[in-house]
């Protein structure tokens, strides 16, 4: 399958509920990754959540969300009245969760598509399905693709772990995924040791790694670039090296016309 | 995929902007700011995201004052405690400085139907916020009293202005160097008493927004508390401001600060978990 994703996305957990960040981005065609959504509502991490690090933010936010029956009533009509092309991103304890919430997904109006969250910095803290070996996030993968119909995309967002990344890339392309972004947080720790995860351009280079050794080593596999994205110099970095798009995600909450930035330059150089 | 112009009023802005003008006070530093299209969106209890150089999280300020009329158009005007890097160098800039603003954001004061008493307590910077409630209860022939408060007197915000602000004004220092000596913990109870508070407003640390909802609710009033909750963005994307409150359903949720935010009641806030 071919799919029409980019060049720019929102990333999953930097575009509010959508509303938040319709002041700033006309939402109408933006391909616009929701925070994960789970089957039922998480109250997320107490505070502190995120911290400023050189280069970044470290993040342990806990997916808050409504829960999928929320989500279904309020968060996603807004964004599909909005025009934008959806793209859920899912999160789940056990293989049967991410099938029930692909399977519901599957018959909401107006999902253009799901990422599947296989690469969050620390599963276990998040009651997630283990998803550190390839082989487990394939499952994951496998069991989303099973319960989405086929003519529309499944994502399957790794974590930027360099050693293991082309590994987990084949096995979800394999397992069904459509395109692999590359990638979530860099796992890490706050100052006071709690385990995080890294965001930002301090990601970027280690992103780019994970980018041009998984497109060259599967060069049929459509690849999505995330992590420190933030001007069109960086996005073309990215494209550059073989992403069919990027996402940006934290360079929104510094600026949060960012995406539209981005993409008006990128545009520029067509 | 484009940029959008706020239609609502009441939708922020993402704007270039630019110091006009930089001032001590006291140990604050206040900045009047052009940010073209934000004054005339602002309500008291409003706040601006400003970029600081070299960081990737934003940082957040109250809206201290509008202008109307300067060879700038409308500008805005924040105190600025220099406090942490991101803070000194916002202190530290000189007129002229570009800063991309965003606002105004957050949920703003509430405002009383009737004309009633009002108590507005304000400690440190913080205090700021209260200048511009102040007014606009004025405006609504409510009587407001102010209290002001800070470690000393160069903790103080705009002490000469409070008195132009409003109908009383208590000074409360906690080295006694000017005002009464103490904490404003200590002074509530007679506060609410000798202004008769319907409302009482709050805006300080957290300690001051607690004791003022408590007390408050001791005395049958209603209580606002303008909340600081560290977040990265102060735009409602991040989920990084996290608000313990009780829902109108009696149900512990955790909110946006900066979006279901800043100003809360205070009576629906899980204190103890701040
Ligand atoms: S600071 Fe980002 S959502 Fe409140």
């Amino acid at each position: 399958m071919t799919i029409a994703l980019g060049p720019v996305m929102v990333a999953s957990g930097c575009g509010g509920t959508g509303r938040e960040l319709a002041p700033f981005l006309d939402l109408d065609g933006v391909a616009f990754v929701t925070r994960s959504v789970t089957l039922d509502a998480r109250q997320g991490a107490s505070g502190p959540r995120v911290v400023e690090v050189s280069g970044g933010l470290v993040n342990a936010v806990g997916l808050p969300n409504p829960g999928l029956e929320h989500f279904l009533a309020t968060e996603l009509p807004w964004l599909v009245r909005a025009g934008a092309r959806v793209f859920v991103s899912v999160a789940g304890s056990t293989l049967g969760e991410y099938a029930d919430l692909a399977r519901r997904l599957s018959r909401a109006p107006g999902v253009a598509g799901l990422e599947v969250n296989v690469g969050a910095p620390d599963e276990t803290g998040l009651d997630l399905f283990e998803v550190r070996e390839p082989y487990h996030a394939a499952s994951v993968v496998a069991a989303v693709r099973r319960e989405f119909p086929a003519d529309r995309p499944v994502l399957a967002k790794l974590r930027p772990d360099v050693s293991r990344v082309v590994e987990g890339a084949r096995a979800c392309h394999e397992a069904g995924a459509t395109a692999v972004v590359l990638g979530n947080t860099v796992p890490a720790a706050f100052p006071d040791g709690r385990p995080g995860g890294l965001s930002g351009p301090a990601v970027a280079p280690v992103v780019l790694r994970c980018l041009t050794e998984t497109a060259r080593s599967l060069p049929g596999v459509p690849l999505v670039a995330c992590g420190g994205v933030h001007d069109a110099a960086s996005a073309r970095l990215f494209l550059g090296a073989g992403a069919v798009a990027v996402q940006i995600g934290t360079a929104l909450l510094h600026d949060p016309t960012t995406v539209a930035r981005v993409a008006a330059e990128l545009g520029d150089d067509a | 995929m484009t940029a959008r112009a706020a239609t609502s009023a009441r939708e922020p802005l993402h704007v270039d902007g630019e110091v006009i003008a930089t001032k001590k006070a006291g140990a604050y530093r206040l900045l009047t700011i052009a940010a073209p299209g934000v004054p005339a969106r602002f309500r008291p209890g409003n706040f601006v995201a400003l970029t600081v150089a070299g960081h990737v999280a934003r940082r957040a300020f109250w809206i201290h004052r509008i202008k109307e009329s300067s060879a700038f158009g409308p500008t805005l005007d924040i105190v600025v405690e220099p406090r942490g890097p991101g803070s000194r160098w916002l202190a530290a800039q000189p007129t002229g400085t570009r800063l991309a603003v965003t606002g105004p954001l957050g949920r703003p004061f509430a405002l009383p139907k009737e004309p009633v008493s009002c108590l507005l307590v304000g400690e440190g910077y913080a205090a700021a916020v209260l200048f511009p409630l102040a007014e606009r209860l004025r405006e609504r022939d409510c009587a407001v009293t102010l209290a002001l408060a800070g470690m000393d007197e160069a903790h103080l915000v705009s002490t000469l202005e409070a008195r132009r602000s409003a109908r009383a004004v208590t000074v409360i220092t906690a080295d006694g160097s000017v005002g009464s000596r103490g904490t404003v913990g200590e002074q509530l109870p007679d506060l609410l008493r000798r202004s008769n508070a319907a409302v009482a407003y709050a805006a300080g640390p957290t300690a001051v927004l607690r004791d003022v909802a408590r007390a408050a609710e001791t005395c049958g009033a209603w209580s606002q508390a303008a909340v600081e909750v560290p977040g990265p963005c102060g735009t409602g994307l991040c989920h990084g401001c996290p608000l313990p409150v009780l829902g109108e359903d009696g149900v512990p949720r955790i909110v946006r600060a900066c979006t279901e935010g800043p100003v809360v009641r205070g009576d629906r806030v899980r204190w103890a978990e701040l």
